[in-house]
């Protein structure tokens, strides 16, 4: 699986190393604000909300909902035409942000996924340096 | 904010030479075909141009390409909603006194480009969308459609994104210039294959190759010039997040803001509009941008086009050149929409000519459901 990961890999930056380094010990963290209580995602190092450098890192409890989703039956670019069919999504993680991902581990068909259904964070290690958080269905 | 309502015109307006499958001629090329047909149609010449406004390339590429050294320029990149927009940064630049005459173009060989069009790998779609195959529209609008069927009604909905593919081919079948004239039944619709479950084929506009130039100017100028001027009555821009899991709400796009400040500025109301131009990159764009608009409320968009009421013959007419779904989409097609609205106006469409329009918005969505435009234009 390693070696053979075929797919685009996410482009870290300075103020995310610490988002993926988390994700390949399979833990969720947010960026939260200090001064206004605001939890985000994507991790950035200045609170968009009140622009206080006061920020903190914060562990997810990885439960989450499906907000909105799209079974990919044909692939945007050439890696993921190998692929399809798969579920893209967007979650409303329990702390109140939505992050983008995937759907696993559940029936790709719209009997099985509806939005609004409960969900939990997994942990997909894609290669040996990179692990990507998705989510399954509760239970 | 200084009334500005009325304070220019849209003298010209074309597309280029050819469009749909032009795999002969680059984006450039297209563009140049555009500026020259617009020029012409205004009755202007290239060395009237003092103000230039472009997107998706940088603007000395293609002002150099053209031949134009502007004392006015605007790169505003903000998706297909761009080119709507730039009617409204020209308004300010002409009433500023930058330029007095402004050249807005555009060209795009989406279907035929011999080298891809690629993503900045720093931006945070790099590390959070791409790994997850949450790339390019189809799989950013359907998802966006999920929570709109989720919230109003998967029947419904489904019923009206089909009504707004049959009725947009109406209205393409009366465009000579439109890619896809064949008829379209509801049961094509359904038939045709999935892309991105909620998304058929048929819910996605084409890809083609085409470029488009208008060109605005003062009322001064516009009433030497031979073509009844177009006045741009209300303008408004606003955007609101980039990648779609940070849109505040999937069911209502930056079009909430525009449309509202774009009918106050130009001092009517939605009853007025004799033709609604709306950015249809999707069946779904242009259901939730009705409602996002004003027209109607939220989860009532698919009482509004029910029955064919947006086809040929209906009672509210809606993208008569036969739209992004069906007419030529390029990849970014907001000045088509202007291009339509001006010809509808001038009586200049042929067969799918309405009677005697005076007003018409025109709304441009860019990104993902992430910028939009607004104008509203009219003829005295």
């Amino acid at each position: 699986m390693t070696s053979n990961y075929k797919l685009p890999l996410p482009n870290s930056q300075p103020e995310s190393d610490y988002y993926w380094e988390k994700a390949k010990a399979h833990e969720l963290w947010l960026r939260k604000c200090n001064e206004c209580g605001n939890a985000y995602f994507y991790p950035r190092d200045i609170c968009p909300n009140c622009y206080s450098n006061n920020v903190t890192w914060i562990q997810a409890s990885g439960k989450a909902t499906l907000y909105a989703y799209s079974i990919v039956e044909r692939g945007p670019t050439a890696p993921f035409r190998d692929v399809v069919p798969y579920v893209a999504a967007v979650v409303e993680l329990e702390e109140g942000p939505r992050m983008p991902t995937n759907l696993v581990d559940v029936p790709f068909d719209e009997e099985h996924i509806k939005v609004g259904m409960a969900l939990q964070v997994t942990f997909d290690d894609v290669t040996d340096e990179v692990t990507l958080p998705k989510f399954r269905p509760v239970g | 904010m200084a009334d500005l309502s009325k304070s220019v015109a849209i003298v010209g307006v074309a597309e280029s030479d050819e469009i749909g499958l032009v795999p002969n001629k680059s984006a450039l090329t297209l563009h140049m075909e555009a500026t020259r047909n617009a020029i012409a149609d205004a009755g202007l010449t290239i060395g009237d141009i003092d103000g230039f406004l472009t997107a998706g390339y940088w603007g000395y590429d293609v002002a150099e390409y053209l031949g134009i050294k502007p004392r006015y320029t605007d790169s505003t990149s903000v998706g297909g909603s761009s080119f709507v927009i730039d009617i409204a940064h020209a308004m300010a630049a002409i009433n500023a006194g930058y330029c007095e005459v402004a050249l807005i173009t555009h060209g795009q060989a989406g279907r035929s480009a011999r080298y891809p069009y690629g993503r900045d790998p720093n931006v945070p779609a790099a590390q959070y969308d791409t790994p997850y195959g949450i790339i390019g529209p189809p799989v950013n609008y359907s998802m966006a459609a999920s929570r709109y069927m989720h919230q109003y009604g998967e029947e419904r909905t489904r019923q009206a994104l089909a009504e707004i593919a049959v009725s947009t081919r109406k209205w393409a079948q009366m465009n000579p210039k439109a890619m896809m004239r064949e008829p379209m039944t509801f049961d094509d619709y359904h038939n045709s294959r999935w892309i991105a479950r909620p998304f058929h084929l048929l819910d996605c506009c084409l890809v083609t190759d085409a470029g488009a130039a208008v060109i605005v100017t003062t009322p001064e100028r516009a009433k030497s010039l031979p073509k009844k001027p177009v006045w741009v009555l209300g303008a408004a821009e606003y955007h609101d997040h980039s990648l779609l899991h940070q849109m505040p709400d999937m069911t209502v796009t930056p079009a909430r803001v525009t449309g509202p400040r774009a009918l106050e500025m130009a001092g009517v109301t939605h009853s007025d509009i004799d033709l609604t131009m709306i950015y249809d990159s999707f069946t779904y764009t242009v259901l939730a941008t009705i409602e996002s608009l004003g027209f109607c409320g939220p989860g009532e968009g698919p009482d509004w086009v029910a029955n064919q009421r947006t086809a040929p013959g209906g009672d509210w007419a809606l993208n008569t050149s036969g739209g992004g779904l069906s007419y030529t989409h390029p990849g970014m097609y907001g000045i088509f929409l202007i291009v339509e609205a001006v010809r509808q106006l001038r009586g200049e469409t042929g067969e799918r000519q309405l009677k005697d329009p005076k007003l018409s918005l025109v709304n441009g969505t860019g990104g993902l459901l992430s910028s939009t435009g607004t104008v509203v234009l009219g003829v005295d």
